[in-house]
C-alpha cells in the first residue's frame, strides 16, 4: 500500500467530480424529488398516523433520503473505473508502480468522499421538514454516512471491476441500488408486520442497517440496537472491499 | 547491458498464439523498431515488457528486471505512451503529469521543475493550465510523451506513436523521439506498421503472425531487395525491350505494364548510373524514365509475401490467414 498513490488517486477522483457541474446538480435533485414529491404526497394522505410523538412520514422518510443519496452516489463511483478503462486512462494507473490494492482503496475513498458530501446535500432539506440536527449529533451521523458510503462504493468497485460497459454497468446498478433501497426500511418501517420472506431480504440487506442506525440517531426510532448495525456494516464493507481487491488483482 | 532482453516469449490467448516463441536484445540506447502489420503481435509483446500481460512461456527482462517476478521495478524503469490516448481528459496538462509524478513517487522538490522541463522539451509550456479535452490529436500525442518521459525511465515505449496523426504532426513528433534520445539518454522502444518511420530506427525487428522473421538494421533490411525498379515509357515499348535485353545483360527482369502504366519496368543495380546510359544509347525517343529505389515496403512485401495489411484484420480474413499458412506448413 502506497499513501501517496491512495491520496493522488482521491485528489483526481474529487477534482473531476466537482468540475462535472451536471452530476453535482443532478446529486442536489434526487433528494427534493423523494422527500418534497413523494414524501410530502405520502404524508398528505397517510401521515396524520403519527408514528413517535410530534413525527410524521416526512421524519421517518429523511433518514432513508440521506442514505438513498448515499448508496445511488457511492455505487456510480464504480462508472469512473469504466469509464477510465473505456477511455485509456486506467492503463496510466495499471502501469504505474503501485499495488492494485492503493488503485481500489483510493477509488473506494473518493467514492465514498463524494457520496458522503452528496449525501449532506440532503441536510439542506432539513429545516424545510422540520427535521432538527443537533451538535452532538454531527460526529455519529457523519460516522454511519461515510460507512454506508463506503460499503456502497466498495460494492461499486466490486461491480465494474470486470466490466467493461457503461450501459451494462448501468443495468447492473439500478438493479442492485433498487432493490437495496425498497428493501432497507427506507420508505416504510421493517420491525412490524412484514411478511416473513420480506423481512428475511431486508435483514440480508446490508443498507437496512444504515437506515436504522441514521434513524436511530436522528429520530430516535430503532429496530437494531446501534452496535449491531455498525458491526454489520464494518464488517460487510470489508468483505466487498476485500473481494473488490482481489478481483482487481486479477491479471490475464 | 542489454536493457531489454526476451527469451522464447509466447503468449496464448485461449488457442491464439499472439506472440510466438521470439526471442531478442535491445541495446541501451538506441532506437529499436517493431515493426509488423495490425494483430501481428507487437502490442501483446509491449504489454508484456510492460508488465500488464503475463507471457505464457519464456522469459523477459527490462532494465535487468525480470517482468514477471520484479514488476514493480520494471515499472520504476519504463514509460510507456501506448497506441490509444490514456490521458485524463478531464484534468489540465499540468494535472495530469502531477498526477503521474506522485504515482511514481518523484521527490517533491524535484516535481516542478521537472514538469516545466518536459513542457519545454514537447512545446507544451503555453498550454499547460488547459483541460486536455481541447488538445489536438497531436498535442495530446505530445502530452503523453512528456508524461511518459517524467519520472526518468531508462526505456521509452512508444506503441504506435504516431497512428492517425497528420504528416506535420508525425515529422514533428519523430523530431522529439530524435532529441529526446539525446538530452534523456533514453532508449526508444517502438512499434509502427508506417514503414518509411522504421528507417529511424538503428535496428528493426519485422514481426508477423507473431514470429520475428527478421532483425537488421534498415541497411540491412535493404539487402533482401537490393535492386532498384526503372520505369520507362517509349513509343514503342516491345521494340524498346527487344533492344534494351540485347545490349543489357545486367538486366534481371523486364516486365510490361499495362493500362495506364503501359510501359516497361526494368529490375537494375545502380539506378542513377543506368539511366543516364540507357538514354544514350537507346536508339529510340524516351517519353518519361523514372527510378524507385527500394523501401522496407518492399523489403516487407519480400519477408512476408504480402504487402503490409492496412486497416484492421477482420476475424475470417486472419482465419483464411491462419489457414493459409498451416498449408504451405
Amino acid at each position: 500500500m502506497n499513501l501517496q498513490a491512495i491520496y493522488i488517486l482521491w485528489l483526481r477522483d474529487i477534482i473531476r467530480h466537482f468540475r462535472d457541474r451536471v452530476r453535482v446538480i443532478v446529486s442536489l435533485f434526487r433528494p427534493v424529488l423523494w422527500l418534497l414529491f413523494f414524501g410530502i404526497g405520502i404524508n398528505s394522505f397517510f401521515g396524520r398516523q403519527r408514528m413517535v410523538s410530534e413525527q410524521d412520514y416526512l421524519h421517518f422518510l429523511f433518514p432513508g433520503i440521506v442514505t438513498l443519496n448515499l448508496i445511488f452516489a457511492s455505487l456510480y463511483a464504480g462508472i469512473g473505473i469504466i469509464w477510465d478503462r473505456e477511455f485509456g486512462f486506467l492503463k496510466e494507473i495499471l502501469v504505474a508502480p503501485i499495488s492494485r490494492t492503493s488503485i481500489a482503496l483510493g477509488r473506494t475513498l473518493s467514492g465514498a468522499t463524494i457520496s458522503l458530501i452528496e449525501g449532506l446535500f440532503v441536510f439542506f432539506l432539513a429545516p424545510v421538514i422540520g427535521v432538527r440536527l443537533e451538535v452532538n449529533k454531527i460526529i455519529p451521523v457523519l460516522g454511519v454516512m461515510f460507512l454506508i458510503a463506503f460499503t456502497g462504493t466498495a460494492l461499486g468497485v466490486l461491480i465494474a471491476a470486470r466490466m467493461t460497459s457503461f450501459e451494462g454497468f448501468g443495468i447492473v446498478a439500478n438493479f442492485v441500488v433498487m432493490p437495496m433501497f425498497f428493501l432497507s426500511g427506507a420508505l416504510f418501517p421493517i420491525g412490524g408486520n412484514l411478511p416473513s420472506w420480506l423481512r428475511y431480504l431486508v435483514r440480508v440487506n446490508p443498507l437496512s442497517y444504515g437506515v436504522d442506525a441514521l434513524r436511530n440517531i436522528l429520530i430516535g426510532m430503532k429496530v437494531f440496537p446501534i452496535w449491531f448495525n455498525l458491526v454489520f456494516l464494518i464488517l460487510f464493507a470489508w468483505m466487498t472491499v476485500f473481494l473488490a481487491v482481489i478481483i482487481f488483482n486479477k491479471k490475464e | 547491458m542489454k536493457i531489454i532482453e526476451t527469451k522464447n516469449l509466447t503468449k496464448k490467448f485461449n488457442s491464439f498464439t499472439a506472440v510466438n516463441n521470439i526471442s531478442f536484445q535491445v541495446e541501451e540506447g538506441e532506437i529499436f523498431g517493431f515493426l509488423g502489420p495490425n494483430g501481428a503481435g507487437k502490442t501483446t509483446t509491449i504489454n508484456i515488457l510492460c508488465t500488464l500481460l503475463r507471457p505464457t512461456s519464456g522469459e523477459a527482462y527490462v532494465n535487468g528486471y525480470n517482468v514477471v517476478l520484479e514488476e514493480q521495478k520494471v515499472r520504476q524503469s519504463i514509460g510507456i505512451i501506448f497506441q490509444d490516448p490514456s490521458l485524463d481528459e478531464r484534468l489540465t496538462a499540468v494535472e495530469n503529469l502531477k498526477f503521474h509524478c506522485l504515482i511514481y513517487g518523484l521527490p517533491k522538490k524535484l516535481i516542478k521543475s521537472r514538469i516545466d522541463e518536459v513542457l519545454n522539451l514537447t512545446g507544451l509550456y503555453e498550454w499547460r493550465n488547459d483541460i486536455v479535452h481541447k488538445f489536438s490529436g497531436g498535442m495530446k500525442r505530445r502530452l503523453e510523451i512528456a508524461r511518459g518521459l517524467l519520472h526518468y525511465p531508462k526505456v521509452l515505449f512508444l506503441d504506435e506513436p504516431t497512428l492517425g496523426l497528420d504528416p506535420q504532426t508525425r515529422r514533428h513528433i519523430w523530431d522529439y523521439i530524435h532529441q529526446l534520445r539525446v538530452k534523456e539518454k533514453i532508449t526508444v522502444f517502438l512499434t509502427t506498421h508506417y514503414l518509411e518511420e522504421a528507417e529511424n530506427c538503428e535496428h528493426i525487428a519485422v514481426i508477423d503472425y507473431g514470429k520475428i522473421i527478421a532483425l537488421d538494421t534498415p541497411m540491412g533490411l535493404r539487402k533482401f531487395l537490393p535492386e532498384d525498379i526503372i520505369f520507362l515509357k517509349t513509343n514503342d515499348d516491345e521494340k524498346a525491350r527487344i533492344e534494351i535485353e540485347e545490349k543489357y545483360k545486367i538486366i534481371t527482369k523486364i516486365t510490361p505494364g499495362e493500362g495506364e502504366n503501359q510501359g516497361l519496368y526494368l529490375t537494375v543495380k545502380n539506378g542513377e548510373e543506368f539511366i543516364p546510359e540507357l538514354i544514350k544509347n537507346l536508339s529510340l525517343p524516351v517519353k518519361s524514365i523514372s527510378l524507385k529505389k527500394p523501401t522496407l515496403d518492399d523489403v516487407f512485401l519480400r519477408l512476408t509475401g504480402e504487402e503490409i495489411r492496412k486497416g484492421t484484420v477482420k476475424n475470417e480474413n486472419w482465419f483464411r490467414h491462419l489457414v493459409s499458412i498451416q498449408k504451405r506448413k
